[in-house]
């Protein structure tokens, strides 16, 4: 009786270490170098710094000095409003794409495209925005392709627009990627369904399509917005840095101003902002659709 | 029935164009790597392997590329061992409190890399363990672990829930099953992953930058280099860095689409 016990209690520990075993690498590994760093971003935002040493208190200076500043309500606009219109654009630009690889390519053809879609992906996305820099650039191959047609040169570089071929090579592939899952899953009889009530081609989209893949295309649009908006290599390169996004003052005052209590509020805020773009779009996206 | 048609094809030529603005950095970086050209044009100069022999010829490029190699192997076996128990944990067991867990694992993917590599420096200086190369080695496995996670977890999401109590039946103990049964199901998911975390961990930048200290990787010399100047270096070693990628993302593809065919079939 007592040696079933001794047995049973045996098992039960042996589970139970067998249990920890799997569970315990992630919880320690992720408090040490992810809980650990972000909880101390939040408490260094409130640090002093002197003869460019960091002192540990708990100060608001920081914050008061951070939002008294113009040019940081400016780089949160100016930031906000790029990630704001590189969503936007992407989302439209991608749509076509993924309606095309949902519907009018064959399974084995999509496989193939989203196989291609998922490598760049993996490839540095430093090289890819140089090479555009010397794509876009006064003398580069645009404006020399253009300068045979008679056209041009246009400036590209530095400007919005550098900005957002930049974030469009980012987040292009990614976006269409997540819109083709999402619709490519869609009953395809709710579709013939649809042309059979009489709906013509672009009313099918805008409501079947569209509110039956509406979970991906908002995942998709939160993920180019996390994307674009904590991007500092577009901007800087590709943009110009005029005025710089909020990923940019990060560096500078990280890098050459020794001020990180300022970066950590700067970087607090842009958490901040993600977090409530991202709940509050991922809210909608799994609503129920009320009639 | 015609209109259906005409929409079809101008679909398809979009899809085109839009793999075409995909593809075309990465294809001008290759060409121009071989291009003579000081500033890379139209119409190109001719055929050099100037840039090449240039970073060959470099002993900063060599100890940054070793950096890269060392941090990019230990993070993919780090990150695939981590992320394999996750992913185990999350197929085998319920819990209290395994939505948190789960958050726990896969919220790095969603935070700017810039914001955690600010706070990772600081978090390193304050422990003391910064400007390493184990430093960058830590950062990397926890941007790197989701992936690893995701792909041994799909790989197990069709494994036969059976199969690993058929083995205890039989007699095995749970580290039996372990060894004997779900290793070996989930062995091409687990190079898939070390291929995959590896190529991450070899192509970031922003974390790298900020914790590395002096032990620059090879994606923080192409940031400093491109600070600098225009310089068709950086199309050389991309290229270079382009093909180590490739190869890895095509390996696990290659393996991750054949074990699911093979299990289709048997």
């Amino acid at each position: 009786m007592s040696q079933t016990d001794t047995a049973i209690r045996k098992s039960k520990s042996s589970q139970r270490l067998y249990a920890l075993t799997w569970r315990l690498p992630i919880i320690v590994w992720q408090v040490l170098f992810f809980v650990g760093p972000l909880l101390f971003l939040i408490a260094m935002s409130f640090f002093l710094v002197k003869n460019y040493r960091m002192h540990e208190a708990f100060e608001m200076v920081n914050w008061q000095k951070m939002f008294s500043r113009d040019y940081f309500r400016d780089s949160y606009f100016f930031t906000l409003g790029l990630a704001i219109g590189a969503t936007v654009l992407c989302s439209v630009i991608a749509f076509p794409a993924a309606f095309a690889l949902s519907f009018k390519v064959s399974a084995n053809t999509r496989r193939w495209a989203l196989f291609f879609l998922i490598i760049p992906f993996f490839t540095s996305y430093l090289v890819r925005t140089f090479s555009w820099y010397v794509i876009l650039a006064e003398s580069g191959v645009v404006n020399s392709l253009l300068q045979f047609i008679g056209l041009g040169p246009f400036t590209m570089l530095n400007t919005v627009f550098g900005t957002m071929v930049g974030y469009l090579t980012l987040t292009l592939p990614l976006v269409i990627v997540l819109q083709t899952f999402s619709m490519s899953q869609i009953d395809k009889s709710y579709i013939e369904a649809a042309y059979n009530l009489g709906c013509g081609r672009i009313r099918t989209i805008t409501s079947v399509i569209i509110p039956l893949a509406k979970t991906g295309l908002v995942i998709g649009a939160v993920f180019c917005f996390i994307l674009a908006f904590g991007d500092f290599v577009s901007p800087y390169y590709l943009g110009g840095s005029k005025p710089p996004t909020l990923s940019i003052l990060i560096i500078d005052t990280t890098k050459s101003g020794q001020q990180w209590p300022r970066a950590a509020v700067v970087a607090i805020v842009m958490m901040l902002t993600l977090f409530t773009v991202a709940f509050a779009s991922i809210a909608y996206a799994y609503r129920k659709r009320q009639r | 029935m015609n209109s259906e048609r005409i929409s079809s094809w101008i679909l398809k030529g979009y899809l085109v164009l839009i793999f075409l603005f995909v593809f075309a950095p990465i294809i001008a970086s290759v060409v121009f790597s071989f291009n003579s050209q000081r500033f890379p044009t139209i119409p190109l100069g001719s055929f050099s392997l100037e840039w090449y022999e240039k970073i060959f010829n470099d002993a900063d490029i060599w100890t940054a590329a070793r950096t890269s190699v060392i941090v990019a192997i230990c993070t993919s076996i780090l990150s695939t061992c981590i992320g394999f128990a996750t992913a185990y944990t999350d197929y085998r067991y319920q819990f209290r409190f395994k939505g948190v867990f789960l958050a726990l694992a896969l919220l790095p993917p969603t935070v700017p890399l810039i914001i955690l590599a600010l706070a990772m420096l600081a978090w390193f200086s304050k422990i003391g363990i910064s400007g390493q190369i184990s430093s960058i080695i830590f950062a990397h496995t926890v941007l790197c672990t989701p992936f690893a996670m995701a792909i041994i977890r799909l790989r197990l999401s069709q494994m036969d829930e059976n199969l690993e109590a058929a083995a205890w039946n039989l007699g095995a103990s749970q580290w039996a099953t372990m060894r004997t049964v779900i290793i070996p199901f989930t062995r091409p998911a687990i190079i898939a992953s070390l291929c995959l975390t590896a190529a991450v961990s070899f192509d970031e930048f922003a974390v790298a930058w900020f914790v590395s200290g002096l032990n620059k990787t090879i994606p923080v010399v192409i940031l400093e280099i491109v600070q600098g100047n225009i310089d068709p270096q950086v199309n050389a070693i991309g290229t270079l860095v382009f093909v180590i990628s490739m190869t890895l993302v095509i390996i696990a593809q290659v393996l991750i689409m054949t074990s699911q065919k093979r299990d289709s079939i048997n």
